[in-house]
């Protein structure tokens, strides 16, 4: 545990590349259970359900004031590093296996969760305790990504990094075939390929300026872009299973998508909420994600479908060498032999010019489409984001402007600044808050905000600041929908702060009704 | 206690303790930029303090000095003002004023912990205590520095094509630094940054032990691998930190306590040396000096008021003018 735990911390707080490498190869030049565990954990395989956030709290709560905690995380910014820190620590313990440690935590029984989990805090160094928590909550936040450990271990045990990459979703912990493979003790696992879930194919922003300069507009082909969720849908004659982009199987939420489905393939799609293949908002869409399971009265309010866009596989055929217009033809053959599927095709747009295209990104289909998305018609399938073939082109944002009320620490990267920005619109002679957002500011502009923010605090409420009410903040968001959780009536899809207004005098902000007929709501 | 407001001014007397403004009698307790400034008609201050403000400003940034001896009495008309060390830096001081059985004592900036750069921190017993906050929560619970110090030495060991900045204050953590490196025995000369050559000088002559130094010169980028250089902070993002190859960038601190304010600011060997009280010597300190009233400046102040009140003593924050809560130490 103390060699991972300082493997992180070093992790965390080199910048450069080439030196996170090296300290990856440091620790696994040895290939063993330990290394194992940590394969998974920075490849986020293992999560333990029991122990949220939520938990931790009513943990460190057991141990120190309460008051004094919230004090602290607010300043800290961090949950983990905030316990880590705030506990009270009892040195006498021994420094256990990364391996060993993970075993006793799984074996520990619900009902002694509290007081054996704190045992095993009590235990622990500050930067162990810190580890262990980044462990239990997933999501490590340390600037490695699952593709830089591959490439570490790649190059450690001189294999290609997309040799990896191909068996990867085919490896399961402990990884023994792996390691085996990788110490040229056996040959490359075996792995049923057409079971996999497979990597992605993602798509870069375009750069409006640089890239239709340099790119051939006969050369691409173009389709909507949809405000869904991304999804891989694998059907044999045995099975039907639903992955999500980053490989969670999510099956079970959507239920008539696999009793319907029929054929043998692997699409690449959107799932959309919608009645006879007519996507409805977002926020219909919210109704049905994040549940492990969806009752018959959610699937007949909010009825799912997919939008495809790609075919990875056909008949057990790889079609990911082929180019992009090839695929298509087995995607509209697919389509053909199974009707019934609550599936339909992702329609091309034509279009001549890139000029051409913009009217289609701005302004179709009532809101429902977030741009468009531009694919090389001679692109192969190639997973993750690609530079070259596939780029997104997204609508331009709704702006507002609206007046900044309160503000509060950030998190992670924003810690101690005071970087989540809550903004509002006249109501009469009051404001009344429209929305929230944390980031889309420049450094610098965060500084600015930052420091008025700690000259002209009105009021405290924990660890919420109210400021004057002088600073404008132009807000871009996607969508606004009407919302009886808040007071404003509104609720915003992705605000984030475009730019700060010096120039407008707060008066000539819109009052909330203005707003609403604005943006259309009722 | 009435005899003191915000601004620690005594209106009675037109006497200041640390004030931002140039005053007609101003109580030093220590040399930081933030506590002693240029133009005041009179300061009160240990010598070692007077000594390090003529150093950074002239001698003449004041136009008359009084120094003072801990534990020596100095009286204004009805008032009693004695200086104890603080073991914050070299010169530091805490001010006990006594007027009519009230002790009041301002700690200004103090540490409880061993050092062997400054006298170290006494106790002083009063009524009423204005303590600073600036490790005010109970995140901060400062390590031994023997180990911290250790780390650098370990590091220096294992990369030795690199070379070690480490960014420190230039008064106080810089020579601290050095001090706690020769300590440990490393006994090789130690670089510096030209801005803290003058004080570096001063504490030698003072008998500190910081060993040897030397000002960092625009020799080959290779001279400097294996070696340990001392900058300030705001050195280490200049141009000036580009002269030297592969740098590993340190920072001796209290605040680098905290991963994500060392990740922020580009920290890639945090060391945790403050010359800060942490919180259980805040606590501490509270405590043993049986005052019944707490006032708390400089930092994260809420969470010590309200251990404060929890212990029925009586406390508020004092918010002191120029003095944002986090850039100081």
């Amino acid at each position: 545990m103390k060699k991972f735990s300082s493997l992180l911390h070093n992790l965390i707080l080199t910048p450069s590349r080439n030196t996170k490498i090296k300290l990856l190869q440091d620790y696994f030049k040895t290939l063993d259970i330990n290394r194992a565990y940590a394969l998974a954990i920075l490849s986020n395989q293992i999560s333990f359900q029991f122990i949220k956030a939520s938990k931790l709290k009513e943990l460190v709560y057991e141990q120190v004031d309460q008051h004094l905690f919230d004090y602290s995380y607010d300043y800290v910014g961090d949950l983990a590093e905030t316990i880590s820190l705030i506990w009270p620590t009892k040195k006498d313990g021994k420094s256990q296996n990364l391996s060993t440690l993970i075993e006793i935590i799984k074996r520990i029984k619900k009902s002694e969760i509290n007081k054996e989990f704190s045992k095993i805090l009590s235990q622990l160094s500050n930067n162990e305790r810190w580890t262990l928590i980044k462990i239990c909550t997933g999501g490590l936040r340390i600037g490695v990504s699952e593709r830089l450990v591959k490439t570490a271990l790649a190059d450690l045990y001189d294999k290609s990094v997309n040799e990896i990459e191909e068996i990867w979703h085919g490896l399961e912990f402990p990884y023994e075939n792996l390691f085996q493979w990788l110490k040229n003790e056996t040959s490359k696992p075996k792995i049923d390929f057409k079971k996999l879930f497979h990597p992605m194919m993602l798509a870069n922003p375009v750069d409006e300026e640089k890239d239709f300069k340099r790119l051939n507009a006969s050369e691409f082909q173009a389709e909507y872009k949809w405000d869904g969720i991304r999804v891989q849908l694998m059907t044999s004659l045995k099975s039907v299973s639903l992955y999500s982009r980053t490989g969670d199987n999510i099956s079970s939420a959507f239920p008539e998508i696999i009793e319907n489905t029929k054929g043998d393939a692997v699409i690449d799609g959107e799932l959309l909420v919608g009645k006879s293949f007519k996507p409805s908002s977002f926020n219909d869409l919210q109704q049905r994600l994040n549940r492990k399971k969806a009752s018959k009265n959610l699937q007949e309010k909010f009825p799912v479908f997919i939008r495809a866009y790609d075919i990875l596989f056909y008949k057990g055929k790889d079609l990911r060498k082929l180019f992009l217009y090839e695929r298509r033809k087995y995607l509209e053959k697919f389509q053909k032999e199974n009707k019934n599927n609550q599936i339909d095709l992702s329609s091309i747009i034509k279009f001549k010019t890139w000029k051409e295209l913009t009217k289609y990104k701005n302004n179709v289909h009532d809101d429902l489409n977030e741009g468009v998305m531009i694919k090389l018609k001679n692109s192969e399938y190639l997973p993750g984001r690609k530079k070259g073939y596939w780029y997104k082109w997204k609508k331009n944002p709704k702006l507002v402007d609206a007046i900044l009320m309160y503000a509060q620490r950030g998190h992670g990267k924003r810690s101690s600044y005071y970087s989540d920005f809550t903004f509002g619109v006249w109501k009469e002679n009051e404001l009344v808050p429209i929305g929230r957002a944390y980031s889309g500011y420049t450094d610098k502009e965060l500084l600015v905000l930052d420091k008025f923010i700690r000259n002209n605090t009105t009021n405290k409420f924990g660890p919420v600041r109210e400021v004057k009410k002088e600073i404008i903040l132009e807000v871009a968001f996607d969508d606004v929908f009407p919302s009886s959780r808040h007071k404003s009536g509104v609720a915003m899809r992705f605000p984030r702060i475009h730019r700060i207004r010096w120039d407008k005098p707060t008066n000539e902000v819109l009052s909330i009704e203005e707003f609403k007929k604005e943006f259309k709501i009722g | 206690m009435d005899f003191i407001n915000h601004q620690l001014f005594i209106k009675d007397i037109n006497v200041h303790i640390d004030p931002i403004l140039p005053k007609k009698t101003a109580i030093i307790t220590h040399g930081h930029a933030d506590h002693a400034r240029f133009g005041h008609d009179h300061v009160i201050a240990t010598r070692q303090t007077i000594d390090i403000m003529k150093i950074r400003y002239g001698d003449k940034c004041a136009k008359k000095f009084t120094p003072l001896k801990y534990g020596q009495k100095y009286s204004i008309k009805n008032y009693d003002f004695t200086l104890y060390p603080a073991g914050h830096i070299l010169g530091s001081a805490q001010v006990l004023i006594e007027k009519d059985n009230h002790r009041l004592v301002i700690t200004g900036d103090y540490k409880v912990g061993k050092d062997e750069t400054c006298k170290n921190f006494k106790l002083v017993r009063c009524d009423t205590l204005i303590t600073e906050a600036t490790f005010g929560l109970p995140v901060f619970q400062h390590p031994d520095p023997k180990d911290e110090i250790q780390k650098l030495i370990q590091s220096v060991k294992i990369n030795k094509n690199n070379c070690h900045i480490v960014g420190a204050y230039a008064l106080g953590k810089a020579q601290r630094v050095m001090n706690l490196l020769r300590q440990q025995n490393y006994n090789e000369t130690i670089y510096i940054h030209g801005s803290l050559e003058k004080l570096c000088k001063y504490y030698s002559k003072e008998k500190i032990n910081i060993g040897k130094f030397e000002k960092v010169s625009s020799k080959d980028k290779s001279f400097y691998e294996g070696k340990i250089i001392i900058a300030p902070p705001s050195a280490l993002k200049d141009r000036w930190s580009r002269r030297f190859a592969n740098p590993i960038i340190c920072m001796a601190s209290g605040w680098m306590t905290v991963k994500q304010r060392a990740k922020q600011q580009g920290i890639e060997l945090p060391l945790v040396i403050s010359d800060h009280s942490d919180w259980n010597e805040l606590l501490d300190t509270i405590n043993k000096s049986k005052a019944k009233n707490i006032l708390i400046t400089h930092g994260q102040e809420e969470a010590l008021v309200y251990y404060c009140k929890k212990q029925n003593l009586l406390s508020k924050p004092l918010s002191l003018q120029g003095r944002s809560d986090e850039e100081i130490e």
